[in-house]
């Protein structure tokens, strides 16, 4: 899919299955899956497949994750709505506090006004809603220089400028 | 006060910028009306009942004239040649179109001001003590830290797409002006025993539907650790607070959920991880911002003049207005002067473009050209030499900015209700001027003394009625305007909420009920009890019996045939 990551436009192989009940087989491929479908079949996954990559949203727990974070490549936030900021913290955990490594992605409802705010999160790649353009919303990471306060980017609080 | 560097004034016009090409989407096509509502909220920009409503910052309330002209350029350029100051110090425009927003984002950004979270789900304006800085009760200015969580709020990347929107409020005084205890955070600068200046914290205060006075959380916070707390308590608010119902999403209803002490607890966690961290404020950074907010020039010798004395001596309209409208300041000679923006038969909180610019001049030559918007919808010029005093006055006369009333009944609460507001079931403004018509007579109004009248159109409470010591609830019944009244509520240190007086009323009869109540004041008070204290002392039967007499038997009977 067609994603951004690095301020670029990329493809990649992911995909993300939505829903999935958690006695059906394993899915093929680089596939997102459903968190409570990782927790119900943590062992087979770990056993038959290289690569994982999990989904949540709001509702999770984000310390529900935490010892099993190496084993992802890849963490898929899910943004229903853009107005149901939950994730916000989930990334800013994830990153900060739980120094996770690998690929955070927001997904769902994925617009270029809140780019700016969910990269400072600290959200490496963005999934952009299907009918918008991604090529547009690449703009968003220009839209301030200035940041004041310290958030999972680099940036420190600017007083520490002045 | 606070002046931009390059950073402040790079924000304000990247953000201009983006808000301009959000517009320009917005009218091609490319953003939809649900798209683009949180951006333009985010800007403070509504849609209400005729036209969009801009809703503008003033940070703390404070204003230089050079601001304070600008807001009047733009009533005049851009609207109807008037601006409303709200209870949040903010400032409203109810008729600017759509397309010339981003033109007044730019002259706003031009006097270093903007609209930046005046709405939507994120952190609001910081409000603070009109006095700030120049009160005799004050210990330390808390208009500093205001700064401070301005910039520290900015565009806070976690905290932009919250349940519900939050407002904080701090106060560095022992009498609390700013409503600090129906804020979703409130702080009060406080001392502990070391003789150490921090925060007393608190938490889900809130009016609206259900209003709460907000519990402290912490008795003591080190100003170090101001914006670890905050965020803190912002993270567990943005990760549990109720999204599933618009009425239940504000912090108030998680701190009741939780119970003040399980919030707290999670709180305290959060901060345990965070405090020691790059969110720990610098005393360097402390003392910067503070060095913006240092004493003006006073004149060593202003507490030598006489003719203050003099003229309320000769003059009893000067002295009533003195009695009334000025309110002590710390430096011998001078006095803040509070300039009524609640004359009979305008709206209250109204300002026209020649006020405000006449406003601006009058803080050039007599205040140091600094202006401040008031939680109760006035404006106060903070340091006038008393020798000036009089002149001021006269000069205030000429644009009927001098009603000498404040904190008197007429110097109400209103919010903007059904002459401009989507949301209200009845209009606060028509009531205003019943009261205004009913009670014109200056000495009857001095007399009565003291009282907070707070109205609201619907129960958003916009007009902070449930803490009015008279509060105005507008409601709907069948379709036509009722009012319910509660009566003992208060915004400051004793702040509590009112207790409803009894059935709503007809509109024809708000004045003359509030007759009614001033009536049984006027005959149970005792030496210097204000409205509220006769209230407490006695409690609301007296007044429930006067306003909704029993009616006899006998005559219900007779009645009904
Ligand atoms: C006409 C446009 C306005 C609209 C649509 C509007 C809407 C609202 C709504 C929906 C709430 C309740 C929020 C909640 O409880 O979560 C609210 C609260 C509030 N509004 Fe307004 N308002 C308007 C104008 C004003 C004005 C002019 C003022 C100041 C005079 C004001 C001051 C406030 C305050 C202080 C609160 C907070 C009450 C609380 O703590 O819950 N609003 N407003
Ligand atoms: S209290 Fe109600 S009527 Fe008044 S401004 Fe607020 S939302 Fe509108």
């Amino acid at each position: 899919m067609r994603v951004i990551k690095d301020k670029k436009i990329v493809d990649d192989e992911w995909s993300v299955i939505r829903d999935l009940d958690d006695a059906a087989p394993v899915p093929d491929g680089d596939v997102i899956l459903p968190f409570h479908y990782w927790q119900a079949n943590r062992e087979t996954l770990l056993k038959q497949a290289s690569k994982h990559a999990v989904w949540i949203n709001g509702d999770t727990d984000v310390e529900d994750l935490i010892s099993d974070l190496e084993h992802f490549s890849m963490i898929a936030l899910d943004f229903p709505v853009f107005k149901d900021g939950r994730c916000y913290s989930h990334a800013r955990l994830l990153k900060d506090r739980y120094d996770y490594k690998g690929d955070l992605r927001a997904i769902g409802d994925v617009l270029r006004d809140q780019l700016f705010f969910m990269h400072r999160c600290g959200i490496d790649s963005f999934q952009i809603r299907e009918d918008k353009d991604a090529e547009d919303a690449l703009n968003a990471f220009n839209d301030f220089t200035v940041r004041y306060q310290a958030a999972a980017d680099d940036a420190v609080p600017i007083y520490k400028l002045r | 006060m606070y002046k931009y560097d390059n950073y402040d004034q790079t924000i304000v016009n990247e953000r201009v910028a983006q808000f301009r090409d959000q517009t320009e989407r917005f009218l091609a096509g490319k953003l939809t009306e649900d798209e683009f509502r949180p951006l333009r909220l985010m800007n403070g920009l509504y849609v209400q009942r005729y036209a969009p409503m801009l809703r503008v910052a003033i940070p703390y309330g404070l204003l230089s004239s050079e601001q304070l002209r600008m807001l009047a350029h733009i009533s005049r350029k851009y609207d109807k040649n008037y601006a409303h100051f709200s209870t949040r110090q903010n400032v409203q425009y109810n008729w600017p179109a759509l397309e010339t927003v981003p033109d007044i984002l730019a002259d706003l950004a031009s006097v270093e001001m903007h609209a930046i979270q005046t709405s939507g789900n994120d952190i609001r304006n910081t409000t603070s003590d009109q006095f700030a800085g120049i009160a005799q009760d004050e210990l330390d200015d808390p208009r500093p830290y205001c700064e401070i969580i301005r910039q520290w709020s900015t565009f806070h990347p976690e905290f932009s797409f919250l349940p519900r929107k939050f407002k904080i409020a701090v106060s560095g005084a022992t009498h609390d002006r700013a409503a600090v205890k129906v804020h979703d955070i409130g702080l009060y600068l406080v001392k502990n025993d070391a003789g150490e200046i921090g925060f007393n914290v608190i938490v889900g205060g809130g009016l609206g539907r259900t209003p709460f006075i907000g519990p402290s959380i912490r008795p003591f916070l080190q100003k170090q650790d101001l914006l670890s707390y905050l965020e803190a308590i912002l993270r567990v608010y943005n990760r549990y607070g109720r999204r599933d119902n618009m009425y239940r999403a504000r912090i108030k209803i998680l701190v009741n959920d939780l119970g003040k002490e399980e919030f707290t607890r999670q709180v305290e966690a959060e901060w345990l991880q965070i405090k020691d961290g790059v969110m720990k404020l610098d005393q360097k950074e402390i003392d910067r911002v503070k060095g913006f907010f240092t004493a003006p020039d006073y004149d060593a010798s202003a507490a030598e003049d006489k003719s203050f004395a003099a003229e309320q001596e000769s003059n009893k309209s000067f002295s009533n207005w003195a009695k009334r409208n000025l309110f002590p300041h710390k430096v011998a000679g001078y006095k803040a002067v509070v300039v009524s923006l609640k004359a009979p038969g305008v709206a209250p909180g109204d300002a026209t473009d020649e006020q405000m610019d006449h406003i601006a001049d009058l803080a050039d030559k007599y205040s140091f050209g600094e202006i401040v918007v008031t939680h109760d919808q006035n404006l106060v010029l903070p340091n006038v030499k008393q020798a000036d005093l009089f002149v001021l006055w006269e000069k205030l006369l000429e644009k009927n900015l001098a009603t000498a009333n404040i904190g008197l009944l007429t110097d109400m609460i209103c919010c903007p209700g059904l002459d401009f507001c989507a949301l209200a079931n009845a209009g606060s403004i028509p009531i205003a001027k019943q009261i205004n018509d009913k009670f014109n007579d200056i000495d009857y109004l001095h007399d009565i003394g003291d009282i907070k009248i707070k109205m609201s159109g619907c129960m958003n409470a916009c007009g902070h009625h449930h803490v009015g010591h008279i509060g105005i609830l507008g409601v709907r019944k069948k379709d036509e305007e009722f009012y319910q009244l509660t009566l003992g509520g208060s915004s400051e240190s004793d702040a509590c909420l009112g207790e409803r007086l009894g059935p709503s009323i007809a509109k024809a009869e708000v004045a003359d009920v509030i007759g009614k109540l001033l009536d049984v004041y006027v005959e149970q008070r005792q030496e210097e009890e204000r409205f509220l204290d006769t209230f407490r002392r006695v409690g609301i039967t007296p007044f429930k019996d006067r306003v909704y007499p029993k009616k006899p038997v006998k005559e219900k009977a007779h009645a009904s045939n």
